[in-house]
């Protein structure tokens, strides 16, 4: 297979397989959060607080797998 | 409602004769910072540019609120002291008095650059519109390559490791400073029994990784904002369209400062731990 080729597809691959992950974690992360903010609507700060936090753990793996696209695609 | 159906349509309509008319060219999109200058052995990238700009925002920024002393500020003076205060209160929130105050100037410092880094970074003028030419002779033909003047920095790799780098040897050092050097290397090396020792070792790539992490999130998030703004502005044709992903850029850059600033603090926080449950016992 052509080597251009090949990492044109391993590009999207990348980014694609590797955006399942971070999708489905952030997703639960939020709901999660939903219920606790519907639950005791008081705490609604500190929730709200930890759970930005938590998305940017998850939301970095999804980035680790843009950069590795972005590597295949640009360099 | 009519008016907003006819306004939508006639921006699609102009979209069709737009594709044909109104084209702007692939962007060229490079990882790498490009050099600019050559200066005495260094190569002066436009990412450095930009962050020298930045650096010169900050000051004049600062220097013009701090002109005047009022007690009750006004102007310049309330935006950077509403500011100010705000950091420092979530600050102390999570670190409590003490090591917020020690842990302040490096975490909204962290959070004044990045934020203006990615926030000058979506003004017309950076990016491809200005350009330096530099003519390169590849294979026997001269190219002529447009080197954009201004960048965003932390599309650089190099800037979001620095910052990285800095930041988590700033907690080491208070964790150092919290709990002896001893106490505090117990925490990666621990020879209590087999586990302890696994988790030990567990705790010493995590500090590596998290090194890592900081370095690759905030890079992804700005190099891949920047490529987005590129090809959406470059694929769509009526400009309108181009704003929401321009918008959420905006947003984008905010919560990645942001998260920079406030994990920095939360692992700072975590380092220091040790010594701070000693104190609390102490003052109960």
């Amino acid at each position: 297979m052509d080597p251009q080729a090949a990492k044109l597809i391993g590009a999207g691959l990348a980014m694609g397989l590797g955006a399942i992950g971070p999708g489905i974690g952030i997703g639960l992360l939020a709901g999660r959060a939903m219920d606790a903010i519907g639950r005791n609507p008081e705490a609604q700060g500190a929730v709200q607080t930890n759970m930005i936090l938590g998305m940017a753990f998850a939301e970095a793996i999804g980035i680790y797998a843009l950069v590795v696209a972005l590597i295949l695609k640009f360099v | 409602m009519k008016n907003i159906v006819i306004a939508g349509g006639l921006v699609a309509a102009l979209s069709i004769p737009g594709a044909f008319f109104l084209r702007v060219d692939r962007p060229h999109i490079v990882l790498p910072a490009e050099g600019l200058f050559h200066v005495a052995g260094f190569v002066i990238t436009n990412t450095m540019l930009s962050a020298w700009v930045t650096l010169l925002v900050l000051t004049v920024v600062f220097l013009l609120a701090i002109r005047k002393r009022d007690l009750v500020p006004s102007g310049m003076q309330a935006w950077v002291e509403g500011y100010t205060e705000a950091m420092l209160s979530l600050v102390e929130g999570v670190a409590g008095k003490a090591w917020g105050r020690r842990f302040f100037p490096l975490v909204a410092t962290i959070f004044l650059f990045v934020i203006t880094n990615n926030w000058l970074g979506l003004l017309p003028w950076v990016g491809p519109s200005v350009y330096i030419s530099e003519e390169v002779v590849k294979e026997g033909h001269a190219e002529i390559l447009h080197l954009p003047l201004f960048r965003n920095p932390n599309s650089d790799l190099n800037t979001t490791l620095g910052l990285a780098l800095l930041a988590m040897i700033m907690v080491q050092y208070w964790g150092i400073r919290a709990n002896g050097l001893p106490r505090y290397i117990g925490k990666f090396v621990n020879v209590h029994g087999p586990i302890n020792f696994f988790v030990g070792i567990l705790e010493l790539i995590s500090e590596v990784a998290r090194a890592i992490a900081f370095t690759f999130r905030l890079f992804g998030n700005m190099f891949a904002g920047e490529v987005l703004l590129l090809i959406m502005t470059s694929l769509i044709s009526v400009l309108f369209f181009m704003q929401i992903f321009y918008a959420l850029e905006v947003f984008v850059g905010f919560v990645q400062a942001l998260i920079f600033a406030m994990l920095t603090l939360v692992f700072a926080t975590m380092a220091v731990a040790g010594h701070g449950e000693g104190e609390e016992h102490k003052e109960h």
